[in-house]
């Protein structure tokens, strides 16, 4: 069993079967990761670039610990946006990189459809950690790997994002790959934070926070970025938690089987309460320890296609 | 010097004028159509322009050149060569140069890199200093020294209050205010605003951006008296908001770009930055009213916002890459191909826009083909199938996402200021 396409870009328009066998291969290596010796050498050799032109600490962290448990030679360039602008350009800099002969490429940019170009001046691999508004397709997969573990199962499950969905990446690539399983996907959040046509992709929009616990199997609650948000899209923190936020008041009152995700990092009493970024409900840690294992999976897939 | 374009199909909608016959220009000027006698044909050079157009020749009111200030881009030389390729005999340049054309001495300046040219080049002004909306620019000065018109390009002028004097001390040379219509409060965006830049998570710009722009520019308008004319229009709702202006007698005139009748924003999901441009490509909609507005004359005239841009800062990540493309070379092919082999407008519409209606808007006198007048003529072929190649292109700047597109309609020859352009060669007559 292979991929049907040597690159992830992006989980819109991928197929059933390619998510089933990363999740599947990901099942594989969650439980390498249980073993003292948590190493394999199913990637000596081949040499990774992790190209990261956005700060990130925790996606780039669990790259680097997939491509190392996999073997895998691992060369970081981290760069901000700004100082790229006035320098070299994108396109050189892959250039070089490229000159050295990599064979996959990790890229993580504040412009949407970076990693597509890249496949237009790159023979690598190439694996999106996270383009713009638009995708983060590892982090789907591992939050669709951590639901199936708690739930079983993923067709038919209804799941909720909540919170700036209109700003958000983990939002586009749950869409696309829960739908693809067969899951029923919708939003919830202040009308300035769904974005426009949404409804054309199959998603319902809840504008009331109990009424999506009430209806859903999982929330996925997003981080409200404060510095994006405040006095624009919502008037106040406060507010927003006080309408839409998470609280064990509001599980208990309306939902208490309900399971939560949130690709972190979390704000507590923001969109999430500490009870319940601590309690029962939720599999936020899970979801990191995933995250390595599904990028273990999505590096072996890639890395070992002919 | 003589030449005759021989049998060639004479059309202009101004003097009601479609006939096929021979022309014999003599040092620039029309002497005789028809009838000519063996000792012309004898005396004179020949083209063979038989079942080709020569018509007015071709204007086009909204071009970027790039000099003074980023001469690598463009330049008045290069950029009016590329006109002379498109099939055009005059353009008019907008101020976001750099500096701004804000001061008579650019104007001048620009003038005089033009005069030896085929091409008349006509300046457009800022309308206020540097465009920044705030102070005029000294427009009696810009107007004396050639200014067409006037207009802070780029961006629309924010201030009502400055628009509104903008407007008033305009009407003393009766010139028009080229408005870039866009509300900036809500236009942080790369690409239009709808489902498609949701799926694509670019930022977008609403339809509302421009129809709000394109409404209060109206509304003053109408108040002062003055003549706005809408630069690309590219939403539905503004070629309404056209339209009942006009039926209202708001002096109000417009523009589309051919991109903006071609494509739409479904484009941009290869994220080819050369389907970034300001304003956005719109949805099918919004093609659909501009062609309506092109059809019921709503939209006055067709102008390529001719926009030259390095080949290393077009080629970048989306959000960075610089808006606009270049279009003076594709114009004629893209309304042939898609206006006129559509039905959408007849030969003769697509030369009152192309040719007529610009210059009118501008004030600028329309060339007639009778005899006596000075030649300002461009001969096309309205049949020729032809592969765009910007490699090929005169133009600096490579940024047009029609390269390898098929069209229909290519310019032969133009002929201006005792020049004929033809097989890429200025030729003196």
């Amino acid at each position: 069993m292979s991929l049907s396409s040597r690159h992830l870009l992006g989980l819109n328009g991928v197929p059933k079967e390619d998510i089933q066998l990363i999740l599947d291969t990901a099942t594989t290596f969650r439980e390498v990761l249980e073993r003292p010796i948590k190493k394999v050498p199913t990637l000596q050799g081949k040499t990774i670039v992790n190209l990261f032109y956005e700060d990130s600490t925790r996606t780039r962290i669990s790259f680097e610990l997939a491509q190392k448990r996999l073997s895998a030679d691992t060369i970081n360039f981290s760069t901000s946006s700004s100082s790229v602008k006035k320098g070299e350009t994108f396109k050189d800099t892959v250039r070089n990189i490229e000159a050295m002969k990599v064979d996959m490429i990790i890229v993580r940019h504040k412009s949407a459809g970076v990693p597509q170009y890249l496949t237009r001046i790159s023979k690598a691999n190439i694996i999106n950690a996270g383009d713009g508004l638009h995708e983060h397709p590892t982090q789907g997969l591992l939050d669709m790997y951590s639901i199936r573990e708690r739930l079983g199962k993923l067709e038919g499950l209804k799941v909720c994002i909540v919170g700036d969905v209109a700003h958000s990446r983990v939002a586009l690539s749950n869409i696309f790959g829960l739908k693809s399983m067969g899951a029923i996907v919708s939003v919830c959040g202040p009308a300035t934070m769904i974005p426009i046509g949404i409804e054309s992709l199959g998603v319902k929009v809840y504008t009331s926070i109990d009424d999506a616990m009430k209806k859903n199997d999982v929330l996925n609650i997003l981080r409200i970025q404060l510095e994006r948000n405040a006095g624009t899209r919502i008037p106040s923190l406060r507010e927003y938690h006080n309408y839409f936020g998470v609280t064990s008041e509001r599980i208990n009152k309306n939902n208490k089987e309900i399971v939560i995700l949130h690709p972190g990092p979390i704000n507590r009493g923001v969109e999430i309460s500490s009870e319940v970024a601590d309690g029962p409900y939720q599999v936020i840690l899970d979801q990191v320890t995933n995250g390595v294992a599904v990028r273990m999976a999505v590096l072996y897939l890639l890395g070992t296609m002919h | 010097m003589k030449i005759i374009l021989k049998q060639v199909t004479i059309l202009n909608p101004e003097q009601k004028l479609n006939q096929k016959s021979d022309m014999l220009i003599e040092n620039g000027v029309i002497k005789k159509i028809g009838n000519l006698n063996q000792e012309d044909f004898k005396s004179s050079e020949i083209f063979e322009f038989e079942n080709k157009y020569c018509v007015p020749g071709f204007f086009d009111m909204h071009v970027h050149l790039r000099e003074p200030g980023r001469e690598d881009e463009e330049t008045v030389e290069s950029g009016s060569n590329a006109a002379a390729a498109g099939g055009f005999t005059g353009i008019a340049c907008m101020p976001n140069t750099n500096p701004d054309i804000d001061s008579a001495e650019i104007v001048r300046f620009i003038k005089e890199k033009a005069k030896d040219h085929l091409v008349d080049v006509y300046p457009v002004a800022a309308a206020t200093l540097s465009r920044k909306g705030e102070a005029l620019s000294p427009m009696y000065e810009l107007f004396d020294a050639g200014a067409v018109a006037f207009s802070d390009d780029g961006v629309a002028i924010k201030n009502a209050g400055v628009l509104r004097n903008v407007f008033e001390y305009s009407k003393n040379f009766n010139t028009p205010i080229i408005e870039h219509c866009e509300d900036e409060s809500m236009a942080d965006g790369v690409m239009n605003e709808g489902l498609i830049s949701t799926t694509l998570g670019l930022e977008g710009i609403p339809n509302v951006a421009e129809d709000l722009i394109v409404m209060r520019d109206i509304m003053l308008a109408e108040f002062v008296g003055a003549k706005v004319h809408i630069a690309h229009i590219s939403s539905k709702n503004a070629v309404e908001l056209v339209r009942q202006a006009k039926k209202r007698g708001v002096k109000v005139t417009a523009e589309v770009t051919p991109h903006h009748f071609t494509l739409t924003d479904d484009s941009i999901k290869s994220y080819d930055t050369n389907y970034k441009m300001n304003p956005p490509l719109r949805t099918r909609a919004d093609v659909d009213a501009i062609i309506e507005g092109l059809k019921d004359g709503t939209i006055d005239c067709i102008a390529s916002d001719h926009a030259p841009h390095a080949i290393e800062e077009k080629e970048m990540e989306f959000i960075y890459a610089p808006n606009g493309i270049i279009g003076l070379e594709t114009q004629l092919g893209l309304v042939i191909s898609e206006l006129v082999n559509k039905k959408h407008l007849t030969i003769s519409q697509a030369v009152e826009k192309l040719a007529i209606n610009p210059r009118k808007i501008l004030n600028i006198s329309v060339p007639q083909i009778m005899e006596g007048e000075v030649a300002n003529l461009t001969v096309f072929d309205s049949e020729l199938i032809w592969t765009v190649d910007v490699s090929k292109f005169k133009s600096k700047a490579k940024n047009s996402p029609f390269d390898k597109r098929l069209m229909t309609g290519k310019s032969i020859a133009v002929i201006n200021k005792r020049k004929i352009y033809f097989e890429d060669k200025f030729i003196p007559i």
